[in-house]
């Protein structure tokens, strides 16, 4: 069981975060950021999240600024 | 030997500058050979290293420069010296090393230009050092030195000035002076050392990080940044202008001449003197910032003045932007190599106050030869 | 295996509040508090500076750094990193961090530029300050091309490789060869440390922080020079989308510049 907190003004919408996660729960939202681009937001329903930081580590960003396990 | 005691010792304009250097508290020296003042590395290499002080010899005075300008940075005195054509290489860091308001020390023992030249000594370097051969809107402080015992006191005054004002400062020699012997005493560093705490780059330990930089991503910045600049240079100019006159009370013409010339002035206005005629000198000391006030009321006097250089009219333009036009500048001069003798000074000076034409004078001869046929 | 990696990251065990959860990625301490990165998105910057910032926590020696950066995307680092920073004019961040170190031997230094400025138009000072052995450390960032002034031909640009300024390609007649940097860096005396990297993968994120670390570690060590290479993407010159940039990474660029250590003198 793990979680990761997005921080959206960071985030420039690269997507890496998206293709990083093994289980694919981080998915390009409908939302977008003050730049106009979509954002991405972690969507983890059934608690597959285990926590590993490989979003936050590919991150160019740092936009993903906390990961819990 | 020389040392800081106040005993006049025999000792080569290179060599004074060096332990001059040595005594202000100079850290760090770092050069690359150029002559005619590679003495300066040489007497520094194995001297910093006796008093375990940082010496690099530098990979070209691009690396030179840039290494005085980390070096400084941090808060310590540092200084690199060069030529003519090398210190064209250090123009870029000079414009940057002005904008990040590093007290860089910079020597330049002028040779022959443009180009390579050669080794002959010359004046061409006063744009360059007073103008700034760098890109911006910048301001070197310049000091020229004329005499053995002035390589000390200008070098003493140049760490001061640079670390006071956090201005880049040059000294400007020339190949005469490097390689003249002549008395001089050195005498402790006159001047009281600089807080540099509130700038000077140490780690941030206790304080928020510091940066040193040059480039504004905001417009508002960067021309405030400009105008702060500018504004400092007011203030240099403002306290730290000097110069010094000879017999200007009484005198119809002046003689200008800045570095080396000074010596020759000098005794061709005793020569002239002597022949009756009222002559007087004047000489500035800090090339930038400019006498421009001294020599404007000089000519509100109603003085005419004859500027003699080893150049093709560099001070020249200065000295005729401070006198307004109110009096007659003429220009006695030679490019480069063999130094204005008196006796051709006083012959141009002569031949001015009778007819005031310039005059460039080729070497090896007293006679006058005026400046369309020099060229030609 | 992967828990062991992860156990470099800073603040681990660091319990946030979260029940029964452990902190295992949080922004680097070195970093300046509300910084965004001004670089282009899925550019590889970001991740350097924060493998670097993580360094420097793990180390305890931000306030003891005083760093140079010179001209290029690189030099916004001082935006980025809570440590000192001096500027240098391009190309001459090694003589000015020559300057720093000879000045206050005491603190640690280290440089931070692209491969335009490390191993073009800086060369000369990149090199003699390996052939020095001057104990400061040195990253620069390969990503085969002039990445602020819009994409041109660099360095590092490789075989075939089209940019603005080699529209039809690099080719060895027009352009000559690009240089392999840490393998020159490798073979100068006073290198204590030079490593390639790649930051396309996390695997290869996790080897790339532990040659900054070692780069770091053998100045503070006394040993002499220490430079890591660093490959990266620049997606918007490249014209490729992020994923697809770390792809060329991967495919090509490794391919011609391999990864690795070549030389360690501690080793």
């Amino acid at each position: 069981m793990g979680k990761i907190i997005i921080d959206n003004n960071r985030c420039k919408s690269c997507y890496i975060c998206t293709t990083t996660c093994p289980k694919g729960l981080i998915k390009k939202s409908s939302k977008t950021n003050r730049l106009g681009d979509y954002m991405v937001e972690f969507d983890d329903p059934k608690g597959e999240c285990i926590g590993c930081a490989m979003c936050a580590k590919r991150c160019p960003d740092m936009a993903i600024t906390e990961v819990y396990r | 030997m020389a040392d800081k005691s106040n005993e006049k010792v025999l000792i080569k304009g290179n060599y004074a500058i060096a332990q001059a250097a040595i005594n202000a508290g100079c850290q760090c020296y770092f050069g690359y050979p150029i002559t005619p003042q590679t003495e300066i590395g040489e007497y520094l290499s194995g001297k910093m290293q006796e008093l375990g002080r940082a010496y690099v010899c530098a990979e070209s005075e691009l690396g030179a420069i840039n290494m005085v300008m980390g070096a400084v940075s941090t808060g310590v005195k540092a200084m690199t010296s060069s030529s003519s054509c090398a210190v064209s290489l250090m123009q870029e860091a000079l414009s940057y090393a002005s904008s990040d308001e590093l007290p860089v020390v910079l020597v330049n023992v002028m040779r022959t230009g443009p180009g390579l030249g050669y080794i002959y000594p010359a004046q061409g370097d006063y744009n360059q050092a007073v103008y700034g051969g760098g890109n911006g809107d910048y301001k070197l402080i310049v000091l020229a030195p004329s005499t053995v015992q002035e390589c000390v006191d200008l070098t003493y005054r140049a760490f001061y000035l640079a670390q006071k004002y956090r201005n880049p400062t040059m000294i400007l020699a020339d190949g005469l002076l490097g390689q003249m012997m002549e008395p001089a005493s050195f005498g402790e560093y006159p001047y009281p050392e600089v807080d540099v705490s509130s700038w000077a780059l140490t780690g941030a330990k206790g304080r928020d990080a510091r940066k040193i930089y040059s480039v504004a991503t905001d417009e508002k910045k960067q021309i405030q940044h400009i105008y702060d600049l500018h504004k400092k240079f007011e203030v240099i100019a403002e306290n730290e202008t000097t110069y010094e006159e000879f017999n200007t009370e009484d005198a119809d013409i002046v003689l200008v001449a800045f570095g080396s010339m000074t010596r020759n002035i000098k005794a061709a206005m005793n020569v002239l003197r002597a022949k009756g005629k009222k002559v007087g000198c004047f000489r500035p000391v800090t090339l930038s910032p400019f006498p421009y006030k001294a020599l404007k009321s000089l000519a509100d006097k109603g003085k005419d003045l004859v500027v003699v250089e080893m150049n093709m009219g560099q001070m020249l333009k200065d000295v005729k932007y401070a006198v307004e036009g109110k009096v007659n500048v003429s220009f006695v001069s030679r490019p480069c190599g063999e130094w204005l003798s008196v006796e051709e000074i006083v012959d141009a000076v002569e031949d001015i106050m009778v007819s005031n034409t310039s005059k460039s004078i080729q070497p090896g001869s007293v006679k006058e030869v005026s400046y369309a046929a020099a060229r030609a | 295996m992967q828990q062991q990696e992860l156990k470099e990251g800073v603040n681990i065990g660091v319990n946030a509040g979260e029940k029964g959860m452990v902190q295992v990625f949080s922004i680097p301490k070195s970093m300046k508090e509300n910084f965004r990165y001004t670089f282009c998105p899925g550019c590889d910057h970001g991740i350097a500076i924060r493998l670097v910032a993580e360094v420097i926590d793990e180390l305890g020696i931000r306030e003891d750094i005083i760093s140079s950066t010179s001209v290029g995307c690189a030099v916004f680092l001082y935006d980025f990193l809570e440590v000192d920073c001096v500027e240098a004019p391009h190309g001459r961040a090694l003589a000015s961090a020559t300057g720093v170190k000879r000045a206050r031997p005491d603190k640690v230094v280290f440089t931070y530029s692209g491969d335009g400025d490390f191993a073009s138009i800086g060369l000369a000072e990149s090199m003699h300050t390996a052939l020095r052995g001057e104990k400061v450390t040195s990253f620069c960032i390969n990503n085969t091309t002039y990445g602020m002034t819009g994409g041109q031909l660099g360095p590092t640009t490789m075989m075939g490789q089209v940019t603005t300024t080699s529209p039809t390609g690099r080719n060895k007649e027009y352009f000559g060869y690009p240089i392999k940097v840490a393998e020159h860096i490798a073979l100068c005396d006073g290198t204590a440390y030079s490593a390639r990297v790649a930051l396309d993968s996390v695997p290869h994120i996790n080897e790339a922080k532990k040659a900054i670390k070692k780069a770091f570690q053998v100045q503070l060590d006394g040993l002499g020079f220490g430079f890591v290479e660093i490959l990266s993407s620049c997606p918007t010159n490249w014209h490729m989308t992020p994923e697809e940039a770390h792809e060329r990474v991967r495919n090509e660029m490794i391919k011609v510049f391999p990864l690795g250590v070549f030389k360690d003198v501690s080793a």
